[in-house]
């Protein structure tokens, strides 16, 4: 089967990316070099193309309870015009995907999934929402474009012609959302990102796509905007402490063992003030009241070579845990990881080794994330 | 398409050898753009003897880890540390200042022409 183009692959083409396989679509990895995207991102803006991620809306009088009791988080209780982070697990309390929701109105909701878990995801919002709810599929027309950096707020505001939506958009706080003209095309601009700088997520018509594309790209020549790819995304995320699905959760894991358990509302009531019995409840209950048998931790690599995904994590010898994400920090100059492992050597500043392939290289227990950003 | 010097061998794992001895050894430059920014190199160090054939390094970028075969059987007589320090020369110039290894040749290894190593690059 072949893969998905994107709604912009023509721009890809065009600007010379490198374009690879990813969950079904074909995306572009990188433009011209990871490092220069990266640093990019971190000195002045980077453009994303992230349209193979999954779109879903609930709409309806009955939304905002079936989203309560479809997922961990507490969306009733979620102001219109904000977002959250939040997780849908499955019944033994397993994440099934990472999620933001945006509260678009009292009755309507987007729930945006990785592309990786679209159709799943999309499965159990059906499941789990159909009865009380409605839940429509608008992925496939729904391109999201992110721009990221210091200059986004800059460049997203040259875009917005009228003065108030752009006072609106970008005055808003981050995990926010409103609704907005971009470009001559509407758009729902959220301020939210993955990469640990400022930045806004916008969500346009596929058809539309190119024409916000260019023209934010030609709005930020003068800062230096860059199209950046799906290499620096992943560094971006790493160095920002950031759990991607795949590597930091998965089904074997709660939201609890990614030090994630704050996105599991167990005190979520109904509009009755009933406890909601959310999927996942009893299980997550356990493990909120438990000891933890693995803790997620960030390792600062002291050497040269970086852990990579999998690698065991020793201490004097012993396997005490494994990496979860690794790879070189642009930014900060040196290696560095999140691995799971034993409580015991949980502690910041604990010195442990990771098997980079046959040699032990010396890391360092660090607290998440790796990098914050100062403005 | 990247370039591929003509007076330079190759090998199906993409590494070129040059045609003298000691031979110049490195990667090209389909390589080094598949790999994208390399950020480090562990190069066979001066006296080591090496099999054609057999895996005698590692070139890590940001994504990945690529292992590099010797071409030739010999012995390592050069190491570029320029390249060691910095390896972004690499990706700058891989049939040049991104030189890897430098080898007395004992036997070569199975080579490719510049024409054998274009075609099984292009398909």
């Amino acid at each position: 089967m072949s893969e998905r183009q994107s709604p912009l692959h023509a721009e890809h083409l065009a600007l010379g990316a490198t374009l690879v396989p990813y969950a079904g679509w074909l995306m572009p990895l990188r433009y011209t070099s990871d490092l220069a995207e990266h640093h990019a991102v971190r000195t002045t803006a980077g453009l994303f193309d992230l349209s193979h991620m999954g779109e879903i809306r609930i709409t309806g009088p009955g939304a905002a309870a079936a989203l309560d009791a479809a997922l961990v988080g507490w969306l009733s209780a979620l102001a219109v015009g904000r977002a959250r982070y939040t997780m849908i697990c499955a019944q033994d309390g397993g994440v099934i995907d990472d999620l933001v929701v945006y509260r678009v109105g009292d009755q309507d909701f987007l729930v945006v999934a990785n592309a990786a878990n679209a159709e799943v995801v999309l499965a159990e919002l059906h499941a789990r929402c159909d009865a009380t709810a409605t839940v429509t599929d608008e992925s496939v027309a729904t391109a999201l474009i992110a721009v990221q950096g210091p200059a986004a707020r800059g460049i997203v505001a040259s875009v917005l012609p009228d003065a108030a939506e752009r006072a609106a958009v970008v005055g808003q706080p981050y995990y926010a959302a409103t609704a907005a003209v971009v470009a001559g095309v509407p758009a729902m601009v959220a301020r939210t990102g993955y990469t640990g700088e400022d930045g806004f997520e916008l969500f346009v018509a596929a058809e539309r796509a190119p024409e916000v594309w260019r023209a934010v790209l030609a709005a930020g020549q003068e800062v230096g905007i860059v199209p950046t790819g799906l290499a620096c995304r992943d560094s971006l995320r790493l160095e920002a402490g950031m759990p991607l699905y795949g590597n930091e959760l998965d089904r074997t894991t709660t939201p609890y063992d990614a030090g994630l358990g704050r996105v599991v509302r167990l005190d979520k009531t109904d509009a009755d003030g009933s406890p909601v019995e959310f999927v996942g409840r009893g299980p997550l209950t356990g493990r909120a009241d438990s000891e933890p048998a693995r803790l997620l931790v960030g390792l600062e690599g002291l050497g040269r070579r970086a852990a990579r995904h999998g690698y065991a994590v020793l201490r004097d010898g012993v396997t005490v845990g494994q990496v979860t994400s690794g790879a070189p920090s642009p930014t900060l100059g040196h290696p560095i990881a999140m691995a799971y492992v034993t409580p015991e050597v949980s502690a910041a500043g604990t010195e442990l080794e990771v098997d980079v392939r046959g040699r032990a290289e010396p890391v360092r227990v660090v607290p998440l994330p790796f990098y914050r950003r100062t403005s | 398409m990247s370039q591929i010097p003509e007076d330079l061998r190759y090998t199906a794992e993409h590494e070129w050898v040059s045609s003298d001895d000691p031979a110049t050894v490195g990667i090209t430059a389909a390589a080094a753009e598949a790999l994208g920014d390399i950020v480090f190199l562990e190069l066979p160090p001066v006296g080591t003897a090496l099999t054609a054939g057999a895996v005698c390094g590692e070139i890590e970028s940001t994504k990945s880890v690529s292992e590099l075969y010797a071409p030739v059987t010999g012995t390592v007589v050069a190491v570029n540390t320029e390249a060691v320090n910095d390896p972004s020369v690499v990706n700058a110039d891989p049939f040049g200042r991104g030189w890897l290894i430098k080898v007395t040749v004992q036997a070569l290894g199975e080579l490719l022409s510049p024409e054998e190593y274009a075609r099984l690059s292009a398909g």
